[in-house]
């Protein structure tokens, strides 16, 4: 049967290794996922006794009740409200900055685009120390704003990378043309980088709200009041707080990952290409 | 013009600045010049976390690799069932570090967890012991990442043309053969981009170590990341903590310079973190 496919859709490729393995794979992937859906459906008693992979014999909303009891309204506000900030203000900066490096042939841009293209290299984890001290000496620490400045500086090189490589690709005829019509910077901006962008700004906009999205490190450094915890980072206090209540801590994760979910049922083509950014070439 | 200039260049000063500030941020406000160094250099500890992360960076890769190779060329086929698959494959990266390190360390908690119903002896281990905790740790970074990088090569299979293994199968080349003689060889951008992200960002695993053990038992998964995060904001320790920093922003940096040069592909792309 295997063997007839392969000749009909004329592939040859070690498929059987390829089909067990895949299968194993999947086994993998989902036993830890359907582990936790279970066990968040559990009561607590139920969870200490019964077999974590056999399915429970009502779906118990408890932990989910509490869950949402728990401020998570707030948590999740905060992480939209961080990851729409960051974005926003990324993208503003990077388009600019991008049509800066392509059309502004001077030394210095083209020096500062080289300077930004050594940011890739750096891991963000590294600056962490004087990172939290500017914070600190700005009055931003437990604020909002401390979560959305990292992140768009962090943000730059990827975004302009791509936003760069990009905006080279619009043919210099577009840009003349729009001079000759007398149309300043700004107005070939809006008219014409804008709309021709707006792929690969919805694309690395997906990737660095991603990036903003389940970012644990900063929240955990430069934040402390749980009124401005975001979504991951409260999922470990939350562990720290309702330590034997594992039902309730794996509602929080299930809950937790439901946004993202619902962009991957509405997006999928964007999303992965957006978590591909720039690498899948 | 200019306006664009200045406008992107106070970020990007920003970025600079962040990055070349841990030379100030050293020894806080008092200048002890290369004290830290020096006692860092000679610690237990640190070397201690090099060593980790050095072990949890190859064997990442060594093992992810292959995985993610393996399905990529898998989800590359055309079959229906294999879509099905790969949007099955996918559902990890709906998750944050965070979520994924609190789903595993409650699966393996030694009490309660998955393994503690199943009857079989030699599963009923203590997953976070000082022996285990690192190979576990590895394995949930495998879980977690391997579905990114799969992605990566599923898009470099399938850009490799189709003549090329009709030409190859006229040849009489069996699929083994072709696979190694057609599709390695053609996957070579994909393979170098995919390890310079795993490696570097090996680098970069703090979440799922932090959530999952703290870097404990002992000092058994205490690698880099989390040894900088210790020392500074745990032992407020901020100047032995910057030159852990530096050492991870050095050997980043080398690492994607040097992987860059060897692949001769004159693109850096290599950061990555916590997808």
């Amino acid at each position: 049967m295997a063997q007839r496919k392969k000749l009909l859709t004329g592939r040859t490729r070690p498929n059987l290794l390829g089909g067990a393995f895949g299968w194993l794979w999947l086994i993998i992937i989902l036993v830890p996922i359907y582990y936790g859906i279970l066990a968040s459906f559990r009561t607590q008693g139920e969870y200490y006794a019964s077999n974590p992979l056999v399915p429970p014999s009502s779906l118990n909303m408890r932990a989910y009740k509490l869950v949402i009891e728990n401020d998570f309204g707030r948590y999740l506000m905060n992480s939209v409200i961080i990851t729409v900030g960051t974005v926003v203000i990324l993208l503003f900066v990077s388009i600019l900055g991008a049509y800066a490096i392509v059309r502004g042939q001077s030394k210095a841009s083209q020096r500062l685009f080289r300077l930004v293209l050594l940011g890739l290299a750096i891991p963000a984890q590294a600056t962490i120390v004087p990172l939290y001290y500017m914070i600190v000496k700005m009055g931003l620490y437990d604020t909002l704003i401390a979560l959305i400045l990292p992140g768009v500086g962090f943000g730059i090189p990827i975004t302009i990378l791509i936003l760069v490589n990009f905006v080279r690709d619009i043919p210099g005829e577009l840009f003349e043309s729009m001079t000759v019509d007398g149309a300043g910077s700004w107005r070939t901006m809006l008219s014409l980088v804008l709309p021709l962008a707006r792929p690969a700004l919805v694309t690395v906009g997906i990737y660095d709200a991603l990036q903003v999205w389940n970012g644990f490190l900063f929240p955990l450094v430069l934040t402390g009041k749980p009124e401005v915890r975001v979504l991951p980072y409260s999922l470990f206090t939350y562990q720290g707080e309702h330590g034997a209540d594992q039902p309730a801590i794996l509602a929080a994760v299930i809950v937790s990952c439901l946004p993202i979910l619902a962009l991957y049922i509405v997006g999928r083509r964007q999303l992965v290409a957006g978590l591909t950014a720039g690498f899948g070439k | 013009m200019a306006f664009f200039g200045i406008f992107a260049l106070i970020p990007l000063v920003g970025v600079v600045y962040f990055s070349m500030v841990k030379w100030n941020g050293m020894g806080t406000p008092q200048w002890v010049g290369f004290d830290n160094w020096s006692a860092s250099l000679t610690d237990k500890t640190t070397l201690n976390a090099i060593k980790l992360s050095l072990i949890v960076m190859v064997v990442t890769w060594g093992v992810q690799t292959p995985i993610s190779l393996l399905l990529g060329v898998f989800m590359a086929g055309r079959q229906r069932y294999r879509a099905v698959l790969s949007v099955l494959y996918f559902l990890p990266l709906l998750f944050s570090s965070a979520a994924i390190g609190i789903i595993f360390k409650s699966m393996v908690d030694p009490n309660f967890g998955l393994f503690s119903h199943i009857p079989v002896r030699w599963l009923q281990q203590s997953y976070l012991s000082p022996t285990l905790a690192l190979p576990t740790v590895m394995f949930v970074i495998t879980w977690a990442f391997v579905p990114f990088h799969s992605l990566l090569y599923q898009a470099g299979v399938r850009q490799i043309p189709q003549t090329m293994y009709e030409a190859a199968m006229i040849d009489g080349a069996s699929p083994w053969k072709q696979f190694w003689s057609i599709t390695i060889p053609q996957l070579k951008y994909t393979i170098v981009t995919s390890s310079t992200l795993q490696l570097v960002g090996a680098l970069t695993y703090f979440d799922l170590f932090y959530v999952m053990t703290q870097g404990g038992p002992g000092d058994a998964t205490r690698i880099l990341p989390l040894h900088m995060y210790i020392t500074g904001f745990k032992s407020f320790d901020y100047g032995r903590s910057a030159v852990i920093s530096v050492i991870l922003a050095v050997v980043g940096l080398t690492l994607s310079l040097t992987l860059n040069k060897l692949s001769g592909t004159g693109k850096m792309e290599s950061q990555q973190e916590g997808i």
